[in-house]
């Protein structure tokens, strides 16, 4: 235990974790005071959009003054980082329920529609890299290249839309809209999540996919990698245990880029499958003017965000086996 | 030894009449090698000789970009060039092995030293895991390296230069192969651990009767490891012969040449004694972090006119000295006197002037010149950025310059990848005279050039003090080198200057005990003379 102590103290791992740990807060810190500033910045509130153009101005007053909209944006920003703190998200201001009740389970949906693409996409960009960086310069790599290449230059929509008319209304072999419910059996919500997955799979895939290649590529040069030749080492091994380990710090960082992008970035996948997720009850709220629903929603996607760099940072330091074992 | 003789007669790799080309240009020129079972071959030149290339090509290995455009590769009856690759790939490793010049890129940094030991017994299905582990325990032994049961769980960076090389030695021979290629395995090591080094090789090969080629540009290194020697010289064989009978009678100029570069030391030298002092660095303490002192109450003077060598080993601290007479890492006490000035602890804090006085050459010219640069926008650009000199009056003075460095003058407008690495030291040289200093500080400036290239750099070197009055900090650890151009010689071990004074005071018994090793650990041209020292070693 005592020796598992020390490890820890005199590991330089330890203290950079530290320091990326705080760096991490303190930029929540500050994207949570944009995230309150530009909440106030947009046109209107909630009183002005449920009480309409013609209520009398006493009216809105008093509406505003129940909602507790009246009182200087700095009071009432502290209030609510003190309550988020205590993990007290507050009610929504349009339906009044808990907004914790409300979000929980769309951002649930939310990470279920993520962790399946990730699922697949990254071991999929790995694989599909590695290949690319075997048999570099031949028609396979040039292939693997062209095609994704094109579906990342498509915007999402249109490739969601495409699959949409081959794959649903062409061949009906799975649905055009994916809304889960609560009760439905895993399998078939999977099947159900089909084409929004593919969709995302084929945004994300590229990014990965390139950046696996060209840092294994760029390891390939190094001696050690014709050492390995040279002892007679199989060309797929040499890959996956010679290159690979030495070119994850980037690669890393890659993956955990995209798959923010696939909690925080889908909101347009999700509105084209009508999906329960997290990113339409955002784009709802906004129009409703709904703002703590807003505000509770953009802080769990910067907690996201900020959690997957912070979680890519201390990986892509831990492949480093010069700080994993010091001298 | 019975054995050894018999087997010693049939022939375990022929190779017959090899070209290699790479890309449009021919590399190796028809070249015949021959090698027996157990015996040692040495080949030796200069860089671009091509004995990287047919090593490699010893195995049927060829790097991309390159091929056998003719001749043949027979091993043990089976022709390496036209057996399929799969087949091959099983020879290597096994049969054949090779060791690297640097062990240090040459491991995988990701995985442990014993790991990657046994990455070839088990890839080949020879051995299970824990045979193989044993082994490797029972070669870092034999091969001398600390604690043998416990290395192998390190990783490369956890370990020594000298004992990683070790440990890549033992890697070759964990499949017990006909054959290992040596591609400068002690080049990159300095000359007290080469010893240890190259006697580890030569044991180790001869108990198990293991033939080796060895690839050396160090003509000293390679007579003490092989029985057979050819020189090579720009992809041509130019002699070849038994160790023993070439060095005592080369017969082609060439290696004649390059015998005498090793013999001729100590030339006449012109530098005023007693003149004024350039640099005075006084009680200096320096380190990289908070309590760390790397140089420990440092202090020597260079007068004008005058070269004054520091020599030690790696990690003796004489790099970290050129930092802090640069001001790239402020000394923690101490003070460094500057002409007729106290130098600023930090460049930032120096002036345009102090700073054009103090000019530095380093070690690899390669990197040391921008490659998108022409050499007139790297000569040129100390030429306005100290004197603000105009366009032509700058291309005037780049020409003067170019030709002070033995340079044509058409090579103006070229770029460093169209210079050979001697000529990129005399751009660099050229560059440093820009700035018309006072003293240079020279970072082993000749280590990463072939010896007779060196030898030039270092005339040149001697020609532009004699002429220009300009006093060189040399910093070397290689003692050939101090022979030759040093008047003053400081020598340091673990951050402490344990002797310095002239040359001949210095290089003259008797000595400190540390700068008696160096001065042992220097091979000599001589098949005998690392068992001689081996012999005087353990008496």
């Amino acid at each position: 235990m005592t020796r598992v102590m020390t490890w820890f103290i005199k590991n330089p791992i330890f203290k950079m974790v530290g320091q990326r740990l705080a760096i991490g807060l303190g930029t929540l810190l500050v994207i949570s005071g944009l995230i309150f500033v530009g909440v106030e910045a947009l046109p209107g509130d909630l009183a002005e959009a449920v009480l309409g153009q013609n209520a009398l101005p006493e009216t809105v007053a008093a509406f505003r003054a129940e909602l507790k909209l009246d009182l200087p944006a700095h009071t009432r920003y502290f209030t609510w980082l003190g309550e988020v703190m205590q993990g007290e998200l507050g009610n929504s201001l349009a339906s009044g329920k808990p907004i914790s009740e409300l979000i929980g389970w769309r951002f649930k949906n939310t990470l279920f529609l993520a962790g399946t693409t990730a699922l697949v996409a990254i071991p999929l960009a790995l694989i599909l890299g590695m290949l690319a960086a075997l048999y570099r310069d031949t028609w396979l790599d040039r292939c693997l290249s062209i095609s994704t290449l094109a579906a990342i230059s498509f915007p999402e929509f249109f490739v969601a839309y495409i699959l949409i008319t081959l794959l649903s209304v062409k061949f009906a072999l799975f649905p055009s809209i994916s809304s889960i419910t609560r009760d439905m059996p895993l399998m078939v919500k999977l099947h159900t999540i089909t084409l929004p997955c593919v969709t995302l799979t084929l945004v994300v895939l590229a990014h990965m996919m390139r950046m696996t290649r060209a840092a294994i590529i760029n390891v390939l040069d190094l001696p050690f990698i014709e050492m390995a030749r040279l002892k007679g080492i199989s060309k797929w091994r040499i890959i996956f245990n010679h290159a690979l380990p030495n070119a994850l710090a980037p690669i890393i960082n890659v993956i955990a880029l995209n798959l923010a992008y696939l909690v925080v970035g889908v909101v347009v996948v999700e509105v084209v499958f009508v999906y329960p997720g997290l990113g339409q009850l955002l784009v709802d709220s906004v129009s409703k003017r709904d703002l703590p629903v807003v505000q509770a929603s953009g802080l769990i996607f910067a907690v996201t965000y900020v959690g997957l760099n912070l979680t890519a940072d201390v990986l892509a330091m831990m492949s480093n086996p010069r700080l994993r074992h010091p001298q | 030894m019975l054995m050894n003789k018999k087997r010693k007669n049939d022939d375990l790799l022929t190779m017959k009449n090899i070209h290699i080309a790479g890309g449009k240009d021919e590399i190796i020129h028809g070249i015949d090698l021959t090698l027996k079972r157990g015996e040692v071959l040495g080949l030796i030149g200069e860089s671009g000789a091509g004995k990287s290339t047919l090593g490699l090509a010893a195995m049927g290995y060829i790097r991309s970009g390159c091929a056998v455009t003719e001749g043949s590769i027979v091993f043990d009856g089976m022709d390496l060039l036209t057996m399929n690759a799969s087949a091959r790939r099983k020879l290597w490793g096994t049969r054949i092995a090779y060791v690297a010049q640097s062990s240090a890129a040459s491991f995988n940094p990701a995985h442990t030293l014993i790991r990657q030991f046994t990455e070839v017994p088990l890839q080949h299905g020879i051995a299970g895991k824990a045979r193989a582990e044993k082994k490797a325990v029972k070669l870092y032994d034999r091969l001398n390296l600390p604690h043998p049961e416990e290395i192998g769980r390190r990783y490369p960076h956890q370990v020594s230069g000298g004992q990683l090389q070790r440990a890549m030695v033992a890697m070759a021979m964990a499949a017990d192969p006909d054959i290992i290629i040596f591609d400068e395995p002690t080049t990159a090591l300095d000359v007290t651990t080469q010893i240890e080094v190259l006697a580890a090789i030569r044991d180790v090969i001869r108990d198990k009767n293991t033939a080796a080629i060895y690839i050396s540009h160090d003509l000293a290194v390679v007579a003490q490891m092989a029985d057979r020697i050819m020189v090579l010289k720009d992809g041509n064989l130019v002699e070849e012969g038994e160790a023993e009978m070439l060095l005592d009678e080369p017969k082609e100029s060439y290696t004649q040449e390059l015998i005498s570069v090793r013999l001729n030391h100590a030339r006449p030298r012109k530098g005023e004694k007693g003149g004024e002092t350039i640099l005075k660095v006084d009680s200096v303490t320096a380190g990289y972090k908070k309590g760390e002192r790397v140089l420990k109450n440092i202090s020597l003077h260079v007068g004008k006119r005058r070269t004054v060598a520091v020599v030690g080993e790696s990690g003796s601290g004489k790099s970290t000295l050129a930092r802090v007479i640069t001001g790239l890492l402020p000394p923690t006490k101490g003070r460094i006197r500057f002409g007729d000035d106290l130098l600023k602890p930090k460049t930032s804090q120096r002036n345009r002037e102090t700073l054009r006085r103090l000019q530095m050459i380093y070690q690899m010219p390669d990197v040391a010149v921008n490659p998108c640069h022409t050499l007139l926008q790297i000569i040129g650009r100390p030429l306005s950025f100290y004197f603000g000199m105009e366009k032509e009056a700058i291309e005037a003075r780049v020409r003067e310059l170019l030709t002070m460095v033995e340079l044509p003058e058409s090579y103006i407008n070229r770029y460093p990848s169209e210079l050979s690495g001697g000529e990129k030291q005399r751009v660099c040289i050229a560059r440093a005279l820009a700035a018309k200093p006072d003293l240079i500080i020279c970072d082993e400036v000749t280590s990463a050039l072939d010896p007779l290239v060196a030898e030039s750099v270092l005339k040149l070197l001697q020609r532009l003090q004699n002429e220009l009055g300009v006093s060189y900090l040399f910093i070397t650890h290689d003692l050939t080198t101090v022979k030759a151009i040093a008047d003053e010689v400081v020598v340091m071990f673990k951050g402490r200057i344990v002797e310095q004074g002239p040359r001949s005071e210095v290089l003259t018994p008797p000595h400190h005990a540390y700068t008696e090793k160096l001065l042992a650990s220097v091979p000599e041209m001589d098949t005998d003379w690392l068992d001689n020292y081996l012999e005087g070693s353990v008496a």
